[in-house]
């Protein structure tokens, strides 16, 4: 079956080294680019598809062209799952090096109560 | 520059033009937290090829997000290695989705699942003609998982019988 892999994290994705990918230069958390854009993240999957259909060797990490903005100033604020936010390296606390993720709980993490209650009530 | 950075951190995130690099970004802050080494997967050297069978514009797409998604009415993924795989038909608007994960900024992703499950634009790009046509059914998965045996004998197994069951012709692949 052949497979594109969307991605903007250009080092796993040369690691995990899948057959076809398409690089966009982006935050993690967007990886079909900046939210409520419709023609930015047509504008990314149109040139990824373009890309892969173009692709003839396995491996292959296509950029699409498509990045956040001109300056990349979002790349020093990088975190290895996000960005920091704004002032969060001169935080004296965190030096920029806390965890920042949270605690990886056993139990299903619903996005509203709403939609526990759904479940629950789902055969 | 910052100079209270590490060295793999400064050099990951020197470059305005060049890829945050990713990995030693992780190391880097592993290292600093006192954690052990983050151990990363090996990949085989060579990837396996399937060449197109036909042009895109003819290609039924199966997108596949590892961002979390779900649906209401299904459980939700946990935080903690969860190897489930969420069936979502892709006729329902992005606007129904719903995304849950430890990792990354959900509150974009929450405000609009396109930008971690593109349904609605690949709707748009069947209607373009870009692509021939959408799976009905798209997957959604936690990418967060931890362990890369469970990924590989548990998760990785649910996506190719759910991908191999769908008359498609590319996967279409979202990590986050």
């Amino acid at each position: 079956m052949p497979t594109l892999c969307l991605t903007s994290a250009y080092s796993i994705t040369a690691s995990v080294n899948p057959p076809r990918a398409a690089f966009s230069d982006l935050p993690l958390g967007h990886t079909v680019g900046r939210p409520h854009d419709p023609e930015f993240q047509r504008n990314l999957l149109r040139r990824a598809f373009a890309a892969a259909e173009a692709m003839d060797r396995p491996g292959t990490i296509a950029p699409t062209g498509m990045s956040w903005d001109a300056d990349g100033d979002w790349k020093r604020r990088a975190t290895p799952t996000g960005i920091e936010a704004e002032g969060g390296l001169s935080d004296g606390g965190t030096d920029g090096n806390s965890d920042t993720r949270n605690e990886r709980v056993d139990v299903p993490q619903y996005q509203y109560e709403s939609d526990r209650i759904a479940a629950e009530s789902t055969p | 520059m910052d100079q209270r950075c590490h060295d793999g951190v400064m050099e990951s995130r020197s470059g305005a033009l060049s890829p945050v690099d990713y990995i030693a970004l992780t190391r880097a802050r592993y290292d600093a937290l006192g954690y052990p080494p983050y151990q990363w997967a090996e990949p085989p050297e060579q990837p396996p090829w399937t060449p197109l069978a036909r042009p895109l514009s003819d290609c039924t797409v199966a997108l596949i997000g590892s961002g979390g998604a779900y649906r209401e009415g299904q459980v939700a993924f946990h935080w903690k290695d969860d190897t489930g795989l969420r069936h979502i038909p892709a006729d329902e608007p992005a606007a129904d989705v719903r995304v849950t994960h430890f990792a990354y900024d959900l509150e974009p992703a929450r405000s609009d699942p396109n930008i971690v499950f593109p349904v609605d634009r690949l709707h748009e790009l069947v209607d373009e003609g870009v692509i021939g046509g959408l799976a009905p059914t798209a997957l959604g998965c936690m990418g967060g998982i931890y362990s890369a045996r469970r990924a590989t004998e548990e998760l990785a197994p649910a996506v190719v019988v759910a991908v191999l069951a769908m008359d498609i012709d590319l996967a279409l692949l979202v990590p986050v």
